[in-house]
């Protein structure tokens, strides 16, 4: 057992940290920092700063522009990112359509839809979840016939209803659950198309959450016409690529390093804080406690997921046992900003979205936000596979029971 | 022993209850918090003439009906029920209690506002370094001539847009944190000096940043006794707190009642998702921690009348079952509703964000149970 990381991966580190502070847009650090709502072009500024240097996508096969890291460096990366507060490269192209292209779809699919998602030219949306299908995804009902087009190609019709369609306001593409085949049994009639969000017949709705931001939508399809060589993989095995896609969503949940960098902060925040007894509340028992508990508790899923990577160094890719890191990751993130809102104290209370801090401040400017955090932060546990879900899927997978 | 409402107290929840079926349903209540104002003065008209409410507290000897603090409870837990933000816990508990508790000279014809509608409250007490520490205060009084000279900085002071005094408490001695030197005072929000900053809150309430510069009032204008008025401030926010935890059996039983319908009603896999066990527990586990509160909010009110460390440690006691059943019965309501829950058009998640709030108000569970422990345990040892 060796859990050191080698000489070579602490030069790596180096390079990663030297780069992240040379290069990441000083403005849109600004617009983090005043939690000023960030445009489309935000975030591909910097998502093709990383793709001119080769890093957009480091996971992706080396002949579409990976960089052949290996799992220790591809989590340094992660975590000299989350460092740096440095904003991720959305997953939905990235790690969630990409991996299916690249492992199902043809040449031509690959060659067409590859660069623009490493080089940050489309924005990529997750077309999942309905109304009626949500833990039971497989119950999804958007339906796709096929029809001859006026200029004699073929076609499907696309007809339904997603939901909870992050940033879909944004997109340029999205990959859907369709079902093709209604007869067959849930899984076995679905298939996995690609489409065009500027197609006739695609709306996008906005869906408020409950801190007040815009990140869902339902999108409704009126008869769409979608090419048919937009399928990826075979028609009616598209839940076969769909069940690839959530392995990669979940293996990337943990959020190890993130919440790494959100429990600094919340010591930070706790040293300025002032306890009942006016001492600091990080010197609270009973606060400094439930951080400690914390910390351990992260720790634990550090390790775990170090495990898990060194598992897929040894050619094991990622499996069941990711539940783990989601069940674990997520409920370390809610815990962060359950903390987070205690320590900030009266000031959770105040509602200030929307307006810049420095228009004048209320209470200190890092409990701005907390309590819209917290809120925000409950839907981690419901989606990617609600938390219940991913405990069956240990139970079944795992256990065997 | 006898847990059951007199035939008065039930007709006033009936009352309150129609008038706010009638006019505060989610989207009346969810236009009125986006308006200007963030409230509406009709309601309020409506409490003190139609209801009667704002009143039936209060003794007779006042012109109230003389309910006292189990009609506080009833009214407050049906107000959770329709999440009411007007400042009925502002002006009739706490500025109703300085008032009379305290018995300043002019308290009866203030009293006479409130149960009329005309006067409105807001209790700035906390400070930004304070935290929940009531005797923390670095706003000071200073005696000039034959009144008083208030300087100092108030924090989120609830419903203080919509006040026309304010109850505040002030330094009139000692240091920061001393017990002694506590005094307290009636300010009109219009005085020369006072300013606001206003803003909404994140569960749909209007608070405001209070400032206190050279700010002159009577000496009429203080309540209690000059310096040690910190047991009538203790005093008060304890039954606060207890009229904070009627409310939030309002809200914990809609956030239960609402994920029970709900998982009766969604399907996934064919039947509806409160048919699988591992929900059907945690709805269970919700249901105890609401009746575990609905015991613990009986207890603190009935501990109300008795002495000092008895009431402090019923009271405390209370807010920690209810703190902890806000965030397990809040969160839980959530995550049963799976994305729902998370959506603003829906009612879970603003009833879960007010929840969250009452968790923290006068005071955290870790606050309590500090308060709990130095009263019963240190007490014993």
């Amino acid at each position: 057992m060796d859990l050191d990381f080698s000489a070579e991966d602490k030069v790596f580190r180096e390079e990663v940290r030297g780069f992240l502070t040379q290069n990441y847009p000083a403005e849109l650090r600004a617009k983090q920092q005043n939690e000023e709502a960030l445009t489309k072009e935000d975030y591909f500024s910097w998502h093709r700063i990383l793709a001119k240097k080769g890093w957009a996508a480091p996971a992706w096969p080396v002949e579409w522009g990976g960089t052949a890291w290996s799992p220790t460096q591809k989590y340094i990366w992660s975590e000299e990112l989350a460092k740096a507060e440095a904003l991720p490269v959305l997953p939905f192209g990235v790690t969630m359509v990409a991996p299916v292209i690249y492992t199902f779809g043809t040449e031509e699919q690959k060659a067409r839809f590859l660069p623009g998602i490493r080089d940050g030219i489309e924005w990529w949306c997750q077309g999942y979840s309905e109304p009626g299908a949500g833990s039971d995804l497989a119950s999804l009902k958007t339906k796709a016939e096929r029809i001859q087009g006026d200029d004699g190609k073929e076609y499907y019709l696309v007809n339904g209803q997603k939901t909870w369609t992050t940033l879909a306001q944004h997109a340029d593409w999205g990959f859907f659950l369709v079902r093709t085949d209604p007869t067959a049994k849930p899984q076995a009639g679905i298939s996995f198309l690609l489409i065009d969000m500027k197609s006739p017949g695609i709306s996008v709705r906005p869906i408020i959450t409950l801190e007040g931001g815009h990140e869902v939508n339902d999108v409704f399809l009126d008869n769409v016409k979608v090419p048919v060589e937009n399928r990826i993989f075979h028609e009616n095995q598209g839940w076969t690529c769909a069940k690839s896609l959530l392995l990669h969503e979940r293996s990337g949940i943990a959020g190890v390093a993130r919440s790494k960098r959100g429990l600094e902060r919340l010591r930070q925040m706790a040293r300025s804080e002032l306890a009942d007894d006016a001492g600091t509340l990080l010197a609270d028992p009973f606060f400094k406690r439930k951080v400690a508990e914390l910390e351990i508790d992260l720790t634990a899923l550090e390790y775990t997921e170090l495990r898990t990577l060194a598992g897929e160094s040894a050619g094991k890719g990622p499996g069941p046992e990711s539940s783990i890191l989601k069940i674990k990751g997520t409920e370390i993130q809610q815990r962060l900003t359950e903390l987070t809102l205690e320590a900030a104290g009266h000031y959770g209370a105040p509602y200030l979205r929307n307006v810049p801090h420095n228009l004048g401040a209320v209470g200190p400017d890092d409990a701005h936000g907390v309590a819209g955090a917290y809120f925000n932060v409950r839907k981690t546990s419901i989606y990617g596979g609600s938390n219940e879900i991913q405990r069956n899927i240990i139970a079944k997978v795992v256990l065997g029971i | 022993m006898d847990f059951s409402f007199t035939d008065e107290q039930s007709m006033l929840r009936d009352s309150v209850a129609g008038y706010l079926a009638d006019h505060y349903d989610f989207d009346a209540r969810r236009a009125a918090i986006k308006s200007a104002d963030g409230w509406r003065p009709q309601v309020w008209k409506a409490f003190a003439e139609e209801l009667g409410i704002l009143g039936a507290s209060f003794s007779e000897e006042h012109g109230g009906l003389g309910g006292g603090v189990t009609d506080v409870m009833v009214v407050m837990e049906e107000f959770g029920k329709a999440l009411v933000v007007e400042p009925y816990l502002g002006t009739v508990v706490i500025a109703g209690g300085f008032l009379t508790h305290g018995a300043p000279s002019g308290a009866g014809e203030l009293i006479g506002q409130i149960i009329e509608g005309k006067a409105t409250f807001a209790f700035a007490s906390a400070e930004p370094q304070g935290r929940y520490t009531l005797s923390d205060l670095k706003t000071t009084a200073r005696k000039q001539g034959v009144g008083y000279v208030l300087n100092g900085h108030k924090a989120v002071v609830i419903g203080a847009p919509w006040a026309s005094h304010l109850i505040v408490t002030a330094r009139t001695g000692g240091a920061q944190r001393d017990a002694r030197g506590v005094s307290v005072f009636i300010v009109d929000k219009n005085a020369v000096g006072v300013s606001t900053r206003d803003y909404p809150t994140v569960d749909g309430r209007r608070a405001s940043e209070v400032t206190f510069e050279n700010v002159s009032v009577a000496a009429e204008a203080m309540i209690g006794p000059e310096g040690e008025a910190l047991p009538l401030v203790e005093r008060v926010v304890d039954e606060a707190i207890a009229a904070t935890c009627a409310e939030s059996l309002g809200v914990l039983r809609r956030l239960h009642e609402g994920t029970l319908a709900y998982t009766k009603e969604r399907k996934q896999f064919g039947v509806p998702i409160a048919s699988f066990q591992v929900l059907q527990h945690r709805m269970v586990d919700m249901f105890i921690q609401l009746e575990q509160s609905i015991s613990m909010t009986y207890m603190a009110h009935v501990k109300l009348g008795e002495n000092d460390v008895e009431r402090a440690k019923g009271v405390s006691a209370a807010k920690v079952q209810i703190g902890r059943a806000c965030r397990f019965v809040g969160q839980n309501a959530i995550q049963l509703h799976g994305g729902m829950g998370m959506t603003d058009e829906m009612a879970i998640g603003h009833y879960f964000k007010r929840a969250t709030m009452i968790e923290g108000e006068f005071g955290s569970v870790d606050h309590h149970l500090r308060r709990y422990e130095a009263l019963s345990l240190d007490r014993a040892a």
